[in-house]
């Protein structure tokens, strides 16, 4: 991991504002874009971006303009890599609620880091629960069939 | 009443049938607006059938879906019935890896929507 080649890297401080994330994360898609990123995969790391920035503006930092996000990124052809590190006190990620449970369907919460975790290779996070690393390997899988869950790429699967 | 900035409303015999003017709402004040605007749908206009035809949406947010149960919750109240329609396949998933498939009435295009509702 430590000796793959990057195409492009970046290193920001945020603010704690509303839609502070957004130019550098259109920027991130713009150089994932020129790498030759498309389909599930893209639509993958611009979700998780979406999420992951915002959760750190709003519920890790709540909206304190004394704090900043910190974000570190790689991208190559091949790989996307981003750290997301807040100064809030962190939180318990097993402790989210699980949104897809029935009895929490029209719950608020969760749904962000269900769709990080669906969508990117590999989700961590330290133990104070304030910094999210996250890895998106390409793979070109399309994405998922109407009436069809999981597919697990079986083409028998009755659509 | 003032003409929706995010969405367009064009009727289909009893049927309200919505479109969306964007193709991505990332922006928090766009994610407001649009869940007012369906939420005005059923507690201001008090429209009883509706379908969301999902065409134009490229992407959507945990905070857009969010506004979606809050509309779904809000037709639900108000004795209405909410049918989406037109999702593709990147939308779709999104719906069902949260399991928002439970939550809502989908069907695969705008003709058979409306012949549902």
């Amino acid at each position: 991991m430590s000796d793959h080649r990057w195409s492009w890297t970046a290193v920001r401080s945020l603010p704690s504002q509303p839609d502070a994330h957004v130019p550098f994360m259109l920027e991130i898609l713009h150089e994932l874009k020129r790498l030759g990123w498309d389909g599930r995969d893209y639509f993958g790391v611009e979700l998780a971006l979406a999420e992951s920035l915002a959760n750190a503006i709003h519920h890790g930092n709540r909206l304190d303009e004394s704090k900043q996000v910190h974000v570190e990124c790689k991208a190559s052809d091949e790989r996307f890599w981003i750290r997301i590190c807040d100064e809030g006190a962190g939180f318990k990620p097993l402790l989210v609620p699980d949104c897809t449970a029935d009895e929490n369907l029209e719950c608020s919460g969760g749904r962000g880091l269900a769709l990080i975790r669906a969508f990117m290779s590999h989700v961590e996070h330290n133990e104070r629960g304030n910094c999210v690393t996250m890895e998106k390997i390409r793979s070109n899988e399309p994405f998922m069939r109407r009436n069809c869950r999981p597919c697990d790429g079986d083409d028998s699967t009755p659509k | 009443m003032a003409t929706p900035r995010r969405i367009k409303i064009t009727e289909s015999g009893k049927v309200s049938v919505i479109t969306f003017n964007d193709s991505k709402i990332i922006d928090e004040s766009e994610i407001q607006e649009f869940g007012q605007e369906l939420y005005d749908l059923v507690e201001r206009d008090g429209r009883k059938k509706i379908v969301l035809n999902f065409a134009n949406v490229e992407f959507l947010s945990s905070a857009a879906l969010g506004k979606l149960i809050g509309f779904d919750k809000r037709v639900k109240q108000h004795g209405a019935e909410l049918i989406l329609s037109n999702i593709r396949p990147e939308i779709y998933e999104v719906f069902a890896i949260t399991k928002l498939t439970k939550l809502f009435v989908i069907k695969d295009d705008e003709a058979d929507a409306l012949a549902a509702i």
